[in-house]
């Protein structure tokens, strides 16, 4: 099978940004995004008019849909490159660097403002975590985030530097929520109130686009009730 | 006292940046990626500690004893002694940092790993090292907000200063804008394991590539048991690498077999009667190598999870069994998968002594681009243990021992041309598969080296790629010399243990040029209660 690919591209330098064309034959249309990338990558490249192009900068680590680094916008809809395959592309492919973080090259972006969020959001406990049966699952399932940025990408409410931090932070500090007691979870209530559930316009396009699963709606209903609802209900 | 460098912010860097931090000293962080991207978050199976919560007596003394046996005797017993004693404590503290470890009735829950007999591994389903490291990065974020680390998370170490036989400083390059400068002080490597002298045919991360390794080495860092190299038993090929199939699926109860005259044999069943599918990884590939050779038998081996409880999987292993699915296309809970023996861990690296020093000083190094703890075979469930306690303890020596004076030369070294070809990459890997398999023989490893420096010889090679095949031609002369069978390292001409020739560390090093290897002698364990020289 033959695919198009369409490279949106940007020089790390001047950050003139290009579109250009390669063509691809596989036997495999199973072959991730990822595969495609590496195996443009492991010759010297040429694009679609036969033309040599500069290797394809993009970022990797683990393949297997646990780290998030691969993450990009392939034919509109942001995803891991290791996860989605040509088989669900159609014979040409778009792919694009995520569009809310600044670009550095190519398919490669800065995403140090997630980090820079949850600095902000103080994410960490100050004391010992307080663990149940309960709060063992609803942690586990936080602890999974990737902090890829898929769901930042998708979200109509998160601009990078803004004040709402998005479905990236909303998560990790479900598990600091769940396990904090005393003063530090009313200071942790009110930076979740302030940079999630203020922000959150409710319209639910983080739901179904995480790489990992997580189910982002158990998410905000348990921070909720713990920093909004009880808050206001005086319990 | 000054910045301390940390290589790499996985488990090691990280714990040894919290240590750091948790005295006062303040340091870099130095990563390619950010710590989500660490090879640490697919650590799957769990984290070992004697915590003696399942009703079985277990002791520090057992975990020590089963350590030691499961790598064969060849680990510095007094660090492994320090691991396993530490290991609680490291345990306790993670849960402390409200890491999600399976929890019921009021306690943590273990569950049984290779190479041991009681349960002694605390776990989060098979996502362990994700859940460790999500804690660890948001307590690092504490320090972080109070200045007393400083994260670089798209840097990457390319080389180290040294000035008068000391390190004084990390070479770094922003992987962003492509600039080179040098961070002065201590440096910790902790910067993972040489999977990158094998791409695509380990279960490791690509960014481990290998590099700093490789240039290291020429720069007179001294490695350790480099011919010890882990295959696990149960892998199978993804697209680009290794899937692991996490050991927790045969601590769960999982069974290897494979056809033969027309049924189903349980090997290993049949031939480890007590430990049966748990016992160590080394025997457990070896003994799936020479089944998949033998002409009786169906050629495929296969893991049956078919038996498993309906909980196990709901509770357990449920992001494993989506794991399988999305890749191998096969549901376990209905049929048996296809695996075999791939690359998974390397039990040698860099020389230390117990306190985490390397030959260099003021150069640490923690976790897998060390030699540390795990002997001639690595127990599951040890490797986070060891990363963890490994990061904290060089971090205390680095800590308390003196600043190097800088000298009068802080300049860049010259530097390494660093371009590497895909093509040389994957020749050198196939070399090294021909000479570091499951089985070996000079035979075959003296073919591998004379290919390897014919390769070196016709030239086309660059500055970089010329120390990774020096590096390589170091784990093939190791392989060489330890002409005995012991733990990973397994001659079909040397297949009997020789304690008495080979009970020691092998020592590659780079003098003049020339590699040489070396047999040490390992630390004789100190009584209980002598003090800490």
């Amino acid at each position: 099978m033959k695919y198009t690919l369409e490279i949106h591209r940007c020089s790390r330098e001047e950050k003139h940004r290009y579109v250009q064309m390669f063509s691809y034959t596989t036997e495999n249309d199973s072959e991730t995004i990822a595969t495609v990338l590496a195996n443009l990558n492991a010759q010297p490249l040429v694009d679609i008019s036969g033309n040599s192009a500069a290797p394809i900068v993009w970022q990797c680590s683990c393949l297997q849909k646990k780290c998030g680094a691969c993450a990009m916008v392939i034919n509109g809809k942001p995803g891991l490159a290791c996860a989605r395959k040509l088989s669900e592309c159609g014979s040409t492919v778009r792919l694009e660097p995520l569009r809310k973080f600044p670009v550095v090259e190519d398919l490669m972006v800065d995403r140090s403002i997630m980090q820079e969020n949850l600095r902000m959001m103080k994410l960490w406990f100050e004391s010992s975590a307080v663990h149940t049966e309960k709060n063992t699952d609803i942690g586990y399932e936080a602890s999974r985030c990737l902090q890829c940025g898929c769901c930042l990408e998708v979200c109509p409410n998160f601009a990078s530097g803004g004040e709402f931090t998005g479905m990236a932070a909303a998560v990790p500090m479900t598990r600091l929520l769940s396990e904090l007691t005393g003063e530090q979870k009313k200071e942790a209530s009110r930076l979740y109130d302030r940079h999630v559930y203020e922000g959150c316009g409710k319209s639910l396009a983080c739901r179904s686009i995480c790489p990992a699963k997580i189910d982002t709606d158990r998410m905000l209903v348990n921070s909720n009730a713990i920093a909004v609802w009880k808050k206001l209900f005086g319990r | 006292m000054e910045r301390v460098n940390i290589i790499g912010a996985g488990l090691a860097g990280l714990s040894a940046a919290i240590t750091l931090a948790k005295s006062g000293v303040r340091c870099s962080l130095i990563s390619s990626q950010a710590s989500e991207r660490a090879q640490s978050v697919m650590a799957e199976g769990g984290i070992n500690a004697a915590l003696d919560v399942m009703g079985e007596h277990d002791t520090t003394a057992e975990h020590f004893a089963d350590t030691m046996k499961g790598g064969v005797f060849l680990a510095d017993p007094n660090a492994v002694n320090g691991l396993t004693s530490g290991a609680p404590e490291i345990v306790n503290w993670l849960h402390s940092l409200g890491v999600p470890f399976q929890y019921e009735n009021g306690h943590i829950i273990q569950r049984n790993f290779g190479g041991q007999k009681k349960k002694r591994t605390a776990y989060a389903k098979s996502s362990t090292g994700k859940v460790i490291m999500t804690a660890l990065i948001d307590e690092a974020r504490k320090y972080e907000a109070a200045g007393l680390i400083e994260r670089y998370s798209h840097h990457t170490a390319v080389d180290i200063v040294i000035s008068g036989g000391a390190c004084t400083g990390a070479v770094v390059r922003d992987v962003f804008s492509g600039e080179t400068r040098v961070f002065p002080g201590k440096v910790i490597l902790a910067n993972g394991g040489l999977n990158g002298f094998f791409p695509g045919q380990t279960t490791g991360t690509t960014q481990n590539t290998g590099d700093l390794a490789a240039v290291l080495f020429s720069r007179g860092v001294e490695f350790a048991n480099l011919e010890f190299i882990q295959y696990h038993p149960t892998t199978a090929q993804i697209q680009g690498k290794r899937m692991l199939i996490s050991e927790a699926a045969r601590g769960e109860g999982g069974r290897l077999f494979i056809e033969r005259g027309g049924s189903r044999w349980y090997f290993m069943e049949e031939l480890y009667p007590e430990l049966g599918n748990l016992m160590p990884r080394d025997v457990v590939s070896r003994e799936m190598y020479k089944v998949l050779h033998d002409p009786q038998c169906g050629g495929q081996t296969y893991l049956d999870m078919t038996a498993l409880p309906q909980d196990t999987w709901k509770h357990k292993l449920s992001d494993l069994r989506s794991e399988i699915i999305d890749y191998l296309s096969v549901d376990p809970v209905k049929e048996p998968v296809a695996v075999s023996p791939g690359i998974h861990f390397f039990m040698g690296g860099i020389y230390l002594n117990e306190h985490h020093e390397t030959s260099i000083p003021g150069l640490y190094a923690a976790g897998e681009c060390a030699c540390q703890y795990h002997g001639a075979n690595r127990l599951g469930g040890n490797s986070m243990l060891g990363a963890l306690y490994g990061g904290k303890t060089a971090a205390h020596n680095a800590a308390v021992s003196p600043d190097i004076p800088a000298g009068a030369t802080q300049d860049i070294p010259e530097p390494v041309e660093t371009q590497s070809s895909h093509a040389a990459a994957s020749r050198l890997c196939n070399i090294l598969l021909s000479g570091l398999g499951i089985i070996r023989d000079e035979q075959h490893i003296n073919a591998a080296l004379k290919e390897l420096d014919g390769c070196v010889f016709s030239g086309g090679l660059s500055q970089l790629e010329r120390r990774r095949f020096q590096f390589g031609r170091a784990m093939l002369m190791s392989a060489l010399e330890r002409r005995e069978s012991r733990g990973a390292h397994t001659r079909s001409d040397f297949p009997e243990r020789s304690d008495e020739d080979f009970l020691r560390t092998t020592i590659a090093r780079v003098v003049n040029g020339r590699i040489s290897i070396e047999m040490r002698s390992i630390p004789q364990r100190r009584a209980e209660n002598e003090v800490h020289a």
